[in-house]
């Protein structure tokens, strides 16, 4: 098992260099560099740079270089000091931008995750069991609903109802009071409030998509002739269902975790945008849209690393719960 | 005669009118349709037919394992043995999920089945899925049960049972998993064994192997087996008594000699002459019944073998539903060539 | 021989496989998933709305009764207008009407709004004059299906913010957002298949490479990829090299999943015994993939691409919404709920949701005909 995993996780090395040198293509890919945005910020403020001033600071900071070394640099700068460049937007070190947003993201994010499968499981369970019953259409119908709205506009909706039913439209993850204030029991309800909408928002399309995942391995499952061994044998229909199609189906389940995380993120992007939430989201897409491509860059960087862990994670579990990897590695 | 010798005389299990009917977007399928049949104490019945004759759904039946949508009929008389109780009883009637049938399921009447790989779920553990039988009906204590099924995992020949305990499914050969799988189903000492294709999956000489232990245990634990395949060669080998199978009804049935010796319906003929014979002329092709089994839906009261049968009369036997003929005592035939009456069968 | 008629049998087929499976080998692969196709109700219906949809994107021009930048700032934010057959004096009209909108203030909140003066009507016309366009791109004329005569307006659904007809809007928009999805896809499925059939067949090292490359593409997170991407697409240009930019785009990530189909059933076909006797029996690389490997899992790429126009389709739609997609002048529907981004504009102006409606009808009915040719694909399934 240890083996298995520690050759799994070389095996993400050179996929997350090859990240890399995508992440930083694109960084590359917008007209001009970051001398020409500075110089135009410069011009904004009433200051002018020579040609001969932007020469000078573009070999200061090596981009007269051929792109490899540039990248060998950029790369350096990483690994070696943390150091991921310049945001403008924000006027500080990519990193500090970073950290500033990383908590609040990772929490909507995980408790987006518990909310999908907390959800998703026993909903699955249910329609398979109770197929073609009432609340199986039901379910299915609300899930083919949720995976055709687009989040970003379930948030709109979320918001006006909730804006014409309790007077707030919970925008933000936190009310104005409580923005600076500090950690307090009141401030956490307050934030589980404001974590409702975008939760279900960012979760309703990979929720309804894991019910499906769930209810269609569960009908596998249960026509298995695992299953009428076990009625053979005399065992009551609910420890069936619990011990043999239900612990088989969640293996497929588990693998999903990381592309859950992924697509958790990728949800997470565009609600935050419209519910304007203080997360990642937002300052990805200011930086997009500012061309502020340091920020933005290390931003792709960090969810496409985040979903290699996440697949890294999936991978792991699934061998650890598929008795015939686990054995494959026993002994040995 | 004593109480005891008239129990004696009866059999463990008798099937009467059983039917079996699942409904179908084009019609009613009957897949089984009256059958009658009885198991005595300690003998093998073999229930054999071609694959879709309805031979498995039957044997499910008994212990009410078949899916929700076949709707069952008929009676299902079981006769314990073992107990004060001695009660006679009705299995149809019990509900599926009834804690009665379940006491029933695994403990008086045991199952195992064609595909010991997808039988057991590749989740557990040998030992665990061996064991829970046992902790079901026979102790709590998990140390005991653990020994019971190592004990039983040393009856059917599974050597280092210590190691095989706690392994998984996929680290076991074919026929170490049929004989993992009888093991599991003669853990609880069941007064019948129903088994589905219980070699099929397998290779001829492990086949010989496992059907040797049967007989083997068979003799041992002296419990009645119902051997449902679609090989003659295997009832041959092991039967006493053979039902033959065709569209949902037993077209014939009879002791093992008698059916091989004595052969009555075209269909019965048939099956025998397509089985390959030791010393047979090699160059001349194997027999076999033209045509393929038609679907048992929405049929008209007809003989279901019709249309394959080379013995066929027009007008007689695609006119109304057969009805049985009796040889002699233990020799019944649905077929009429043999019939006295013209008249059909009043189903 | 038995003597059921084939398409009994095949009917029966579908619910019992236990007992029949052996009888779907008669017909071909083609006809029974049509059979089977032809069962999923929802599928059926889902063909028929999709195909009316495209239809209305060729025929955009010609039906929609404005073009794209005519508007009117007397009519800024109006609402939907009835169509009516019976006026205010109880009086029947053959030809469905439309009342004239006059705009007024609400006495209590100022705002401004629209009622309809039942005084002056106007019936809709057939083949009415309007703006000038090329019909199919291709014949200049003036003639549009409906429309009301001069001065009248007729706003289906409504208007924008800057007075522009939605309804004309919605079906205008709907050729860039129903046609970018197709040509993403079709661009995926050719990559796709030229990749993953690479990968399949020959396997090995060249294998490994390919799938590690997928497994990078595919461990960025699509959303973030695609706006980082489109970011960089330069502002200001033709809108024929948006459209081309964003197809690129979106095939980008799209033939990674394709591929990966191709190679799964590259591979499992590769083994089966008539492509191993093909083999044995000489048949070139070439021939044994387009004669033998192509046909056995034609049908499940179907299947793939039309599951993967769905997520396209929420793509452009998230994307043009964000504004990092189709930028004016050119519109999708992505576009048009830019203006639902406001919640005031929701709350005051619902009908600004009818593009929502569109899209999520679209997505849905990609959806049930995918999961109609799933079902139909897998004939030997259930």
């Amino acid at each position: 098992m240890l083996q298995y995993s520690i050759k799994r996780i070389l095996m993400a090395i050179p996929v997350v260099i090859f990240i890399s040198f995508i992440v930083f293509y694109i960084i590359q890919l917008p007209p001009g560099d970051y001398v020409s945005s500075y110089s135009a910020q410069m011009t904004a403020t009433g200051e002018v740079m020579t040609q001969a001033d932007m020469d000078q600071m573009r070999a200061n900071l090596g981009l007269d270089r051929p792109v490899y070394e540039q990248y060998a640099m950029w790369a350096k700068k990483i690994v070696l000091h943390g150091d991921f460049g310049f945001s403008f937007n924000y006027n500080k070190p990519v990193l500090d931008v970073v950290k500033q947003y990383m908590g609040l993201t990772l929490v909507v994010s995980l408790v987006t995750m518990v909310f999908q499968y907390a959800v998703a499981i026993p909903i699955g369970i249910y329609t398979a069991v109770k197929q073609y019953s009432a609340g199986d259409y039901i379910f299915s119908g609300i899930s083919f609903l949720g995976m055709a709205t687009p989040n970003f506009l379930l948030a709109i909706i979320l918001m006006f109802l909730s804006y014409t039913w309790f007077g707030d439209p919970l925008l933000g993850l936190f009310s104005n009071e409580f923005v600076n204030a500090s950690w307090s029991i009141d401030k956490m309800i307050d934030l589980a409030k404001h974590m409702v909408i975008p939760v279900i928002v960012i979760g309703l399309a990979s929720t309804a998509d894991l019910i499906r995942v769930m209810r269609g391995q569960m009908l596998d499952e249960l026509n298995k002739p695992n299953v009428v061994t076990a009625r053979a044998k005399g065992l009551s229909e609910i420890r069936i269902l619990f011990k043999y199609p239900t612990r088989a189906a969640l293996n497929p389940i588990v693998s999903t975790f990381g592309w859950s995380l992924s697509s958790i993120f990728t949800g997470a992007t565009i609600t935050a945008i419209v519910l304007n939430l203080p997360i990642q989201g937002p300052v990805m897409y200011n930086a997009l849209l500012g061309q502020d491509m340091f920020l933005a860059g290390s931003w792709l960087l960090f969810m496409a690393l985040l979903t290699v862990l996440g697949t890294l994670i999936s991978d792991i579990l699934l061998a650890w719960l598929d008795p015939k990897i686990r054995t494959e590695f026993r002994g040995n | 005669m004593t109480t005891q010798a008239i129990r004696a005389e009866q059999p463990l299990l008798s099937v009467q009118d059983l039917k079996i009917r699942i409904q179908m977007d084009n019609g009613e399928m009957r897949a089984v349709d009256g059958v009658d049949f009885e198991i005595k104490k300690g003998k093998t019945l073999g229930l054999v037919g071609e694959s879709g004759c309805g031979k498995s759904l039957t044997s499910r039946a008994i212990i009410s394992i078949n899916p929700k949508e076949c709707e069952t009929s008929g009676t299902i008389i079981y006769r314990s043995e073992e107990e004060q109780t001695r009660e006679e009883l009705n299995l149809l009637s019990l509900d599926p999920n009834s804690k009665k049938i379940r006491s029933i399921r695994g403990r008086k009447i045991a199952m195992i089945f064609q595909e010991p790989m997808t039988a057991f779920s590749p989740m557990y553990t040998i030992g665990n899925q061996i064991m829970e039988a046992i902790l079901i009906h026979r102790t709590k204590n998990k140390k005991e049960a653990k020994k019971i099924a190592l004990e039983m995992l040393g009856k059917v020949g599974i050597s280092d049972q210590e190691k095989r305990f706690d392994q998984y499914p996929h680290e076991f050969s074919g026929g170490m998993r049929q004989r993992a799988m009888i093991s599991m189903a003669l853990s609880c000492n069941p007064e019948l064994l129903i088994a589905d294709e219980p070699t099929t999956a397998l290779d001829v000489t492990i086949q010989a192997q496992v059907l040797e232990l049967m007989r083997s245990l068979q003799a041992e634990f002296g419990m009645a087996i119902l051997l449902v395949t679609h090989d003659l060669g295997i009832i041959a080998q092991m039967c006493d008594e053979v039902a033959v199978m065709y569209l949902g009804k037993i077209v014939e049935q009879a002791p093992v000699k008698e059916l091989f010796y004595n052969p009555k319906h075209p269909y019965t003929k048939g099956l025998l002459k397509s089985m390959p014979r030791l010393g047979g002329d090699k160059s001349k092709r194997l027999d076999s019944i033209e045509g393929s089994v038609p679907m048992p839906i929405n049929m008209p009261p007809m003989c279901g073998f019709y249309e394959r049968c080379s013995d066929r009369i027009e007008g007689v036997c695609n006119a109304r539903s057969v009805p049985k003929t009796h040889i002699s005592d233990d020799h019944m035939v649905r077929c009429f060539l043999y019939s006295d009456s013209r008249e059909g069968d009043s189903i | 021989m038995s003597t059921l008629p084939l398409f009994r049998r095949q009917k029966t087929t579908a619910a019992a496989k236990p007992l029949a499976s052996a009888d779907t080998n008669y017909s071909s692969q083609w006809r029974l998933m049509y059979l089977r196709f032809k069962k999923h109700k929802l599928a059926r219906i889902s063909l028929i709305i999709l195909g009316l949809l495209y239809a209305v994107a060729l025929f955009a021009q010609f039906i929609a009764p404005y073009d794209l930048q005519s508007y009117d700032s007397k009519y800024v934010n109006a609402p939907p207008m009835a169509l009516r057959f019976v006026d205010a004096d109880g009086k029947f009209h053959i030809k469905p009407f439309v009342y004239e909108l006059k705009s007024t203030r609400d006495p209590e909140t100022m705002r401004k709004m629209f009622v309809a003066n039942k005084e002056k009507r106007y019936s809709l016309q057939m083949f009415v004059k309007g703006e000038r366009y090329k019909f199919l791109g291709l014949i200049p004329t003036s003639t549009h299906m409906f429309g009301v005569e001069q001065p009248g307006r007729l706003f289906l659904l409504g208007t924008d913010g800057m007075g522009r007809d939605l309804f004309s809007r919605i079906v205008l928009g709907s050729q860039i957002s129903l046609s970018i999805p197709l040509v993403g896809v079709g661009i995926s499925f050719v990559i796709g298949l030229i990749i993953g059939g690479i990968s399949g067949y020959f396997g090995g090292w060249i294998d490994s490479l390919i799938q590690r490359i997928i497994e990078i593409i595919r461990s960025f997170p699509t959303l973030p990829l695609w706006m980082a991407l489109s970011a960089a697409i330069p502002p200001r240009i033709p809108v024929v090299t948006m459209y081309l930019y964003i197809v690129i785009i979106f095939s980008l990530i799209g033939w990674t999943d394709l591929a990966r189909v191709v190679r799964g059933k590259f591979i499992s076909l590769k083994n089966e015994d008539y492509v191993v006797a093909a083999k044995i029996a000489g048949v070139g690389n070439t021939k044994i993939i387009v004669k033998h490997l192509v046909p056995g899992f034609l049908s499940y790429l179907v299947v793939a691409t039309t599951l993967a126009i769905p997520g396209m389709i929420l793509g452009e739609t998230a994307m043009s919404f964000l504004g990092l997609g189709i930028r004016s002048p050119a519109t999708s529907w992505g576009v048009l709920l830019q203006e639902a981004q406001m919640i005031e504009n929701v709350a005051l102006y619902p009908w600004k949701l009818f593009p929502l409606g569109i899209v999520i009808l679209t997505v849905l009915t990609y959806n049930f005909l995918g999961d109609g040719l799933r079902d139909a694909a897998d004939p030997y399934k259930k």
